[in-house]
């Protein structure tokens, strides 16, 4: 890297993995073979954040990942997604509803009812 | 990653500051350090307004900096992800659990939970006792037995580690010398008949330290820290015996002896701050020049914040006021090499050249334990003896399906205040003792100096800019 300086060791290790895995890659040369490299964990995009429901495939190709009723009916669906849910008006008039829901994966039972 | 130069990019999480003139960036949560030159100085500005594209910001900039330039330290910026697409949201954090059973580097003893002292502040017996030490089921003084295997205990949770840590921790842990005594001959031994390193400290008051005392701290290389509050009318205003006289006159020219003999560890002094006592110049300067530790450790009573000796907002903004002025001597000797005793700095900025982004907030439940008089485990010292807080015996072992449970509940994840800050690498949170005293949970973050902790890191930092850009020699120190 030429406009950044890796100060510290944990900045050092990212400039190794940004010039020799990340800009060598994107330079291959004839007859490279990408590393095998374990598949990461599943986690759809897009609708994906797990939370964004209503897209068609996940990154795989599946629809297993999709939404699922309840536990992913949480976020977005009332803001960019066309998919139907009754979560409060976090904009207005609720907006510290998912204070308490720090990870949604695991704190979704966390969010309540909302009583006018 | 292949760049669009069309598409909109915002800046991501980092705190910016600067030192020796020049512009850094502290990345988070990664915790990397990266200098800025002018170019990715001015892409960053000019983000600061607003999102714009690659292409906008080079226009913008057209007059100054190529624009090749200007696009190759836009491509840098988003490896390193201090900027990113502005419409592509950040992932939330991963919950990556430490490997289990994690391996245990350091165990606390509390051989006493007893004390001829009666410090005001005291959590072991204040008003913020979270176990009954007086009429509770414990015993008062750790048997030998259970000090053995307590010892069996710490070398088989160590697994593969190559050396331990045994820490003595009380009550005053020198009211059960003789267990002492018999226990580090005893570890030593086992550990060498294991092929494993040992090392000793313990934490005293120093009180009851005697010439043959001394001699065998010296000899055994125990490191010692000695709980002191500073010159006399400091140290008399909570550390006084039971009858309520001061500790200074008796504890000083022990203090003085064990200096002048135990010279193979450093002897660091330890300073609880409180609302009354507060002046950390003052302290430091007497417990360094006058009396000679090699260094010194501050921390602020854990106390609820109803206790009178409670630092209030504006004792933090003394204290963070001191403590910038002493990071600026500390600053000043480490670019002459020569050695400061201030070891709050001195451990953050270990940190700082790590990098080290922590998931938790300290060792507890990794590879910290703490154990009771009667040989429970605790997550630390600060918890021996609390039903509430045990994993185990060091008799039957621990069920680490507890220690599991425990580290999922507390991970950095679940701390939804923390995940906006951006001194979350280094605090995590904060102490879980603290914040049980103060929440009445371990899960709870430390709300109450947050201002502080980012005031304080942000110092940290600045000093560790310095000695990048003026001294980096100083740093090999923390390398390896």
């Amino acid at each position: 890297m030429k406009h950044l300086q890796a100060i510290n060791q944990k900045a050092a290790r990212i400039e190794r993995y940004v010039e020799h895995d990340v800009v060598a890659l994107s330079g291959r040369p004839a007859g490279y073979q990408a590393p095998q490299q374990p598949d990461g964990p599943h986690i759809p995009l897009g609708c994906s954040l797990v939370f964004s429901p209503g897209w068609e495939v996940d990154r795989t190709g599946g629809t297993a990942g999709l939404c699922q009723p309840v536990e992913r009916d949480l976020f977005d669906c009332h803001l960019g997604c066309f998919w139907p849910a009754h979560v409060p008006d976090q904009l207005n008039n609720t907006p510290d509803w998912t204070k308490n829901c720090a990870t949604a994966q695991k704190d979704w039972r966390k969010l309540d009812l909302i009583f006018p | 990653m292949t760049m669009r130069t069309e598409v909109a990019l915002a800046a991501r999480e980092y705190h910016g500051f600067e030192a020796a003139g020049r512009r850094f960036l502290y990345m988070v949560p990664s915790a990397a350090v990266f200098g800025l030159d002018d170019t990715a100085e001015a892409v960053l500005d000019g983000l600061a307004g607003g999102k714009m594209s690659a292409a906008e910001i080079a226009v913008g900039l057209a007059g100054r900096f190529a624009e090749d330039e200007v696009l190759a330290s836009v491509n840098e910026l988003m490896h390193v992800h201090a900027i990113g697409e502005a419409d592509v949201l950040q992932e939330p954090m991963a919950q990556q659990m430490p490997p289990t059973p994690f391996p245990l580097t350091t165990m606390v003893l509390n051989v006493t939970n007893q004390c001829n002292l009666s410090c005001g502040y005291c959590y072991e017996y204040g008003d913020d006792k979270i176990v009954d030490t007086e009429n509770g089921k414990q015993s008062k003084f750790m048997s030998q037995e259970t000090a053995r295997q307590s010892v069996e205990f710490m070398l088989e949770e160590s697994q593969d580690i190559e050396t331990v840590h045994l820490t003595f921790f009380g009550g005053e842990t020198l009211m059960n010398f003789p267990v002492l005594q018999e226990t580090v001959a005893y570890a030593r031994r086992r550990a060498a008949e294991m092929g494993k390193g040992i090392e000793f400290s313990l934490t005293t008051n120093a009180t009851l330290l005697r010439p043959d005392i001394i001699e065998w701290l010296a000899d055994n290389d125990i490191g010692v820290t000695v709980s002191i509050d500073g010159p006399k009318e400091m140290q008399d205003e909570f550390r006084v015996f039971k009858g309520g006289g001061g500790t200074y006159d008796v504890v000083v020219p022990k203090v003085r002896a064990l200096l002048r003999r135990h010279r193979s560890r450093p002897i660091a002094a330890r300073v609880t701050l409180t609302r009354q006592v507060l002046d950390v110049q003052r302290i430091y300067r007497h417990l360094t020049e006058e009396i000679g530790f090699w260094e010194v450790g501050f921390a602020p009573v854990t106390t609820s914040w109803t206790r009178d000796y409670a630092i209030g907002d504006k004792g933090f903004d003394t204290m963070l006021g001191q403590f910038n002025e002493l990071a600026e001597d500390f600053l000043a000797a480490a670019l002459e090499n020569r050695h400061h005793g201030f070891s709050n700095v001195k451990d953050t900025i270990e940190e700082i050249h790590k990098g080290v982004s922590k998931a938790y907030p300290c060792g507890a439940g990794l590879g910290l334990r703490g154990v009771s008089t009667d040989g429970d485990v605790a997550l630390c010292h600060r918890f021996a003896g609390s039903d509430e807080h045990k994993l185990g015996t060091v008799r039957d072992g621990v069920d680490h399906s507890l220690q599991q449970k425990f580290l999922e509940e507390h991970h950095l994840a679940h701390k939804t205040d923390c995940q906006t800050c951006w001194a979350r690498p280094l605090c995590s949170g904060g102490c879980y003792h603290e914040a049980y005293t103060r929440y009445g949970s371990t899960t709870a973050p430390n709300l109450h100096y947050c201002e502080w902790i980012r005031s304080w890191t942000d110092t940290c930092l600045r000093i560790y800019g310095e000695l990048a850009a003026r001294n980096p020699d100083y740093l090999t120190i923390f390398d390896g």
